[in-house]
């Protein structure tokens, strides 16, 4: 059903439909209103789950993991600073296979504090064995929950997923949504059966002492399971598609690609404002497409390398920057998954610490890209530096 | 596609209103998105929210520099904020002022001063004028309809309240109207 509502409350109602057994987690700016709005179903009535409140957000995953491991389905969102405090856990959680489900509401991260919208906390634990989800619109916030629990819990996988969705320029913006109903969600989101739980009766470890004789082992098996998500992802996302019209079983999605001689690639809401400022440069004559990513985990290399193999040229764009590489994390794997090919890839680094990125932007950058220029930072204030 | 920059003090329920009028928009069949300038939020401090209206749906995710409505909750931010700034022309501006129109407005820009304040004090016994602005916002510009309004404001205010509102709303909307 359309509706129409804030971001938050969208990503809390989808995680209700999903029916957590137990939710964790602690407030932060921009996440708040989502775990706000998560205790007042469970005060309510409205959501039958043990709602833990806890004194930071290493605490939160940690409840999320205990809970996790003794067979519940369980539920965290957090971002920026609490995303960092976690991480311990983060990397725990997906080492003992855990399918917890957490939205990271996209924030840079300290020092200097800012509370605005970067990517750079999630970017930064893309090789904690997460899949990692980015959304491009509230739509896509909502329904991305849906499927993170689906795959995530899938026996093939047994990793967990962080729905990412931008902090504030989605978190806290109102517009129409389809709201799936429950039963609808039920019929596609059976209830948790876990591979293994600990049973008193029955008793087994989770995280347990590896030698170096057996935690190779363990994280071939975890890159594994990342490699066959992108299948799963692929059912799952195509099922959605059949039960309610909005499929996801793509990991990449293009926009004007079958003719494009420029390329963009770009994550999350900035996706938007990517294509229409890709209308009017259509308008004016210019061949410009956008390829999305969804899934940054697993990484979508094949899929990039065949929907970009007939292009002139790629402008990367990255609300991250890996300091002392060669630019933000997208453009770095995005030229891995180029390798061998002719084709130029360019990385923009821009809109970090929640730089607002417009249309002309885009247009400049697609410029920059056309004369062979890139690999920077975009929109410094040259008087500053 | 139109954009509205609402502009206030924080504690005036800028915000509030921005969602509320997409609320009310989304009620009359428009696709409308609402969102804050995200700022550290401080009682007294400027703060701006933005409204988008379009027919189909919107992608566009920055801020609002060219908008073609502007709401000034707040007179006294005009000599601190550029709260004018990119209006396109043909535009309309609702200034909540005692005053009667005394502020240069760029050329093609309507401007439609309301004293908002005193509305919401004799109605709802508080300065707080984001409500009242919405019935003028209504009248002046046809993006909401006042029914739709009305809706808007009583899915989110208690029954008392909500009528309050919908009563300082209603009065700026037949201010607006009758000076139109």
């Amino acid at each position: 059903m359309m509706e129409i509502t804030e971001g938050s409350h969208a990503v809390a109602e989808a995680v209700r439909l999903c029916r957590p057994q137990v939710v964790s987690a602690y407030p932060i700016t921009p996440q708040t209103h989502i775990v706000e709005a998560l205790a007042d179903f469970v005060a309510n009535g409205k959501l039958d789950a043990e709602y833990i409140t806890v004194e930071n957000e290493l605490s939160a995953l940690s409840a999320c993991v205990g809970a996790s491991a003794a067979g519940s389905r369980t539920y965290s969102a957090t971002t920026s600073q609490g995303l960092l405090l976690m991480t311990e856990v983060v990397f725990n959680a997906a080492g003992m296979r855990l399918p917890i489900v957490m939205s990271i509401a996209n924030r840079a991260v300290g020092a200097p504090l800012s509370i605005w919208n970067d990517m750079q906390d999630s970017i930064s634990l893309r090789d904690a064995g997460w899949l990692q989800f980015y959304a491009e619109d509230n739509q896509e916030a909502t329904d991305l929950h849906f499927l993170a629990y689906k795959v995530a819990e899938s026996k093939e996988i047994q990793l967990p997923v962080f729905v990412c969705f931008d902090g504030f320029i989605l978190s806290h913006t109102y517009e129409p949504i389809d709201m799936l109903l429950q039963e609808q969600v039920d019929q596609y989101l059976p209830k948790f059966d876990p591979a293994e739980k600990l049973d008193a009766k029955d008793p087994i470890s989770f995280g347990m002492y590896a030698t170096p004789e057996y935690y190779l082992e363990f994280r071939y098996e975890m890159d594994q399971a990342q490699k066959r998500a992108k299948d799963v992802i692929a059912k799952a996302g195509k099922e959605f598609g059949t039960m309610f019209g909005r499929d996801y079983s793509a990991l990449t999605v293009g926009y004007l690609l079958d003719d494009a001689e420029t390329v963009i690639v770009a994550m999350g809401s900035v996706c938007g404002t990517v294509k229409d400022a890709i209308d009017e440069m259509r308008a004016a004559g210019k061949k410009v497409g956008l390829l999305k990513i969804r899934v940054f985990r697993p990484f979508p290399s094949e899929e990039i390398a065949k929907a970009l193999s007939k292009v002139k040229r790629v402008a990367v764009l990255d609300k991250n920057i890996s300091l002392g590489a060669k630019g933000g994390a997208t453009a770095i794997e995005v030229r891995d998954a180029m390798y061998g090919s002719m084709i130029p890839v360019k990385g923009y680094v821009l809109g970090l610490g929640g730089r607002d990125i417009r249309k002309k932007d885009i247009k400049e950058i697609v410029s920059l890209c056309e004369n062979g220029i890139g690999d920077q930072f975009y929109g410094l204030r040259k008087e500053l530096i | 596609m139109r954009e509205l920059r609402i502009h206030g003090r924080g504690g005036q329920g800028s915000v509030t209103a921005a969602e509320l009028i997409a609320v009310a928009a989304f009620e009359g069949g428009v696709f409308a998105q609402a969102f804050p300038a995200f700022g550290v939020e401080r009682r007294g401090a400027p703060v701006q929210a933005f409204v988008r209206f379009d027919d189909k749906k919107i992608r566009k995710r920055s801020q609002v520099y060219e908008p073609d409505y502007i709401i000034v909750q707040d007179s006294t931010l005009i000599k601190d904020v550029n709260v004018f700034m990119g209006v396109k022309k043909g535009g309309i501006v609702i200034v909540n002022t005692e005053k009667k129109p005394e502020y240069q407005v760029p050329e093609g820009v309507k401007l439609i001063t309301i004293d908002a304040t005193s509305i919401a004090l004799r109605v709802l016994g508080l300065p707080i004028t984001n409500t009242t602005l919405m019935g003028a916002f209504a009248a002046a510009t046809g993006e909401i309809q006042f029914a739709a309004l009305e809706k808007a404001l009583s899915h989110r205010f208690n029954k008392e309240l909500a009528a309050k509102n919908i009563e300082a709303a209603r009065v700026a909307f037949d201010f607006v109207r009758g000076a139109a």
